[in-house]
């Protein structure tokens, strides 16, 4: 939780096709729990998918109408999503982020952005989450696509709790939103905190070095935080929930504070958080030093997400490391 | 009737457009002309556009928007109208002048078309233009789109329709055959395709570049009931559109409308790749008009 640290199991694979158990639980899927729910008190919720009906089982079963099945077809899935938006429905597609958002860009800009469309992609399986599969199955630059389209909203939800609030809380949205599922996330928040929209909420505070993540990288900012606090170092650190619109003002007032800023991102080093934090430190002229701990802009390997991640450096220990080198302690 | 002429059938701003309207072989064949008449104004001011695309589904649209299509001009979000998607939105030209003279819109609207600020672009934007029911300009999506509104009136109970109007050489895109499969799935009998087919896409005839035939043949595969007409004969559309079996019926269908590209000019008809995009140069825009303009004396 955000207050302490602790042993944290390395992160699996999630299997969502076979395993039932992990589809009806909010720990291993809390956007199936959070729509089935919402669902129950919104008429307007429908839910599609492109042959990932099995993270709906709640929602199938209670709201059976109000689920499409497109098949193998996801790009269809987003255009027909956003006729029935035009007739007044608020539809969910629970995608594979690799297929979903990134085969999908055109049609997301296209017919769901320039259209203002409330459509919301909750992509599932984000990041480096199928690494094992192989590079087809890393989705790993869909935050840079998806923030460079005008109208779009995107949300990057740090644990369980963190995904009830961003879906309950952008239910009503007029435009069209891309929800990033992380899997496997650790507890970062003890309930469901509340956010204000488009703002960071800080986590830990201090004035050494600032750790801004988002989805995995949160948890991995809040558990690098203790470790460098036993070590002297306080650091400042954020949940970047938000990442189009993001919280100029979060980074601007911790770039001055500390004036050392990390990035922590399940994403490629392109386009994703660390750019916005350069671009806006940059804009705003002021004298930081930046670090990320993201995926290098070049062919990845393929694993494990727990053995790509140690690969990358993605862990805990890779935040302290580079946070300490950035305030000149490594 | 003359080119000035009143327009036969227009101004019901007020009221709703029943499906069915009384209408004249004659008018249509008129309102045809006079949609080409007004693609080619438009294209002139904004000096670049699609002639004899538009051409093609001259009496298609004149059709629809005269004789077949349950509307409200008025509240153009009106939940039980029958929708309309341009899926080739190159053919915007034709549709602008037929919204203005139903009353979407002003007609002092088309004077814009073509500037910064427009709300009537090439291809129809749904924010900017009353009477769009879905953006078009990136060919193969709006199937998908009238497959989600068509799905969205059975989810309702609304017995409005969905007409998408495709292009031939839009079938080639993948995502078509995706909607088309899906269509079937739902047993979307409220759902209808008209293939403009004139034959011809950008480059060259459609066909060569890539076979979409046989179209009838394909389509009854994906679970399409398929009627096969000549799309500039109105008798034809108009009773094929009348036939359609109800809202409530359980197979989408597809209407093949054989066409000609560049359909009522001479000149384009023979070379219709030649004027897919272009602009008339002044004198030869005269003879083009002159042409069309007699032929609507005689209507």
């Amino acid at each position: 939780m955000v207050t302490g640290t602790q042993n944290v199991p390395a992160p699996k694979m999630v299997d969502v096709f076979s395993d039932v158990a992990i589809d009806t639980a909010l720990a291993t899927n809390p956007a199936g729990v959070a729509i089935a729910e919402m669902a129950d008190a919104d008429p307007r919720i429908l839910t599609l998918t492109a042959d990932l009906g099995n993270v709906l089982a709640d929602f199938r079963q209670r709201h059976p109408r109000r689920y499409l099945e497109l098949g193998i077809a996801e790009t269809n899935s987003v255009s027909v999503a956003a006729g029935l938006a035009t007739c007044g429905y608020l539809p969910y597609i629970f995608a594979m982020a690799p297929f979903g958002v990134l085969k999908c860009a055109e049609q997301i800009r296209t017919d769901l952005a320039y259209n203002h469309l409330p459509v919301r992609l909750v992509g599932r399986l984000t990041g480096l989450a199928m690494g094992i599969f192989g590079t087809s199955h890393h989705a790993v630059e869909d935050v840079a696509v998806a923030r460079a389209l005008t109208n779009m909203t995107v949300v990057t939800p740090a644990d369980s709790n963190a995904v009830l609030s961003l879906m309950r809380s952008t239910v009503s949205h007029q435009g069209p939103i891309y929800i990033r599922i992380a899997e496997g996330a650790e507890p970062v928040y003890a309930a469901p905190p509340v956010f204000e929209f488009g703002r960071w909420l800080r986590l830990h505070c201090g004035s050494e070095v600032s750790l801004i993540g988002h989805g995995l990288g949160v948890g991995l900012a809040v558990r690098a935080a203790g470790e460098l606090a036993a070590r002297g170092v306080q650091a400042d650190v954020y949940d970047a929930a938000f990442l189009k619109p993001f919280d100029e003002e979060a980074i601007v007032d911790t770039a001055r504070r500390t004036g050392a800023v990390l990035t922590i991102e399940d994403h490629s080093e392109v386009g994703g958080l660390a750019s916005i934090v350069a671009e806006t430190v940059g804009r705003n002229g002021l004298s930081v030093r930046l670090d990320r701990v993201a995926l290098p802009d070049e062919d990845l390997e393929v694993g494990t997400p727990a053995a790509l991640h140690e690969h990358y450096g993605f862990t805990a220990a890779g935040v302290v490391a580079k946070a300490l080198a950035l305030t000149g302690r490594a | 009737m003359s080119v000035d002429a009143p327009p036969p059938v227009s101004s019901h701003s007020e009221a709703t457009l029943d499906r069915g309207r009384a209408v004249t072989p004659a008018e249509l064949r008129w309102r045809a002309d006079w949609i080409r008449l007004q693609t080619v104004q438009l294209i002139d001011q904004a000096g670049v556009g699609h002639y004899s695309s538009t051409f093609s589904c001259a009496e298609i649209i004149a059709v629809l928007y005269y004789h077949t299509l349950r509307l409200r001009p008025a509240e153009p979000q009106w939940p039980d109208r029958d929708r309309f998607l341009l899926g080739k939105g190159h053919v915007a030209t034709g549709l602008w002048p037929v919204l203005a003279d139903l009353g979407y819109f002003s007609a002092e609207w088309l004077t814009q078309f073509g500037k910064i600020g427009s709300p009537l672009n090439d291809h129809p934007n749904m924010r900017l233009a009353p009477g769009i029911d879905f953006s078009s300009g990136s060919l193969g999506h709006n199937l998908s789109v009238a497959v989600g509104i068509a799905y969205g009136g059975r989810l309702s109970g609304r017995d409005y329709r969905t007409f998408v109007l495709t292009g031939d050489g839009e079938l080639q895109e993948g995502q078509v055959w995706e909607a088309a499969m899906a269509a079937s799935h739902y047993r979307l009998g409220n759902l209808v395709a008209i293939v403009d087919a004139n034959g011809f896409s950008g480059a060259g005839p459609t066909s060569a570049a890539m076979n979409i035939e046989p179209l009838g043949a394909r389509f009854e595969a994906f679970g399409w009931r398929v009627a096969e007409i000549d799309g500039h004969d109105v008798v034809a559309l108009t009773r094929t559109l009348d036939e359609l079996p109800g809202p409530a019926s359980e197979r989408p269908i597809c209407v093949i409308a054989r066409t000609r590209k560049g359909k009522g000019v001479a000149m384009m008809e023979q070379a219709p790749q030649a004027w897919h995009l272009g602009l008339l140069e002044p004198k030869l825009r005269e003879q083009v008009v002159a042409e069309i303009s007699g032929r609507m004396r005689r209507w």
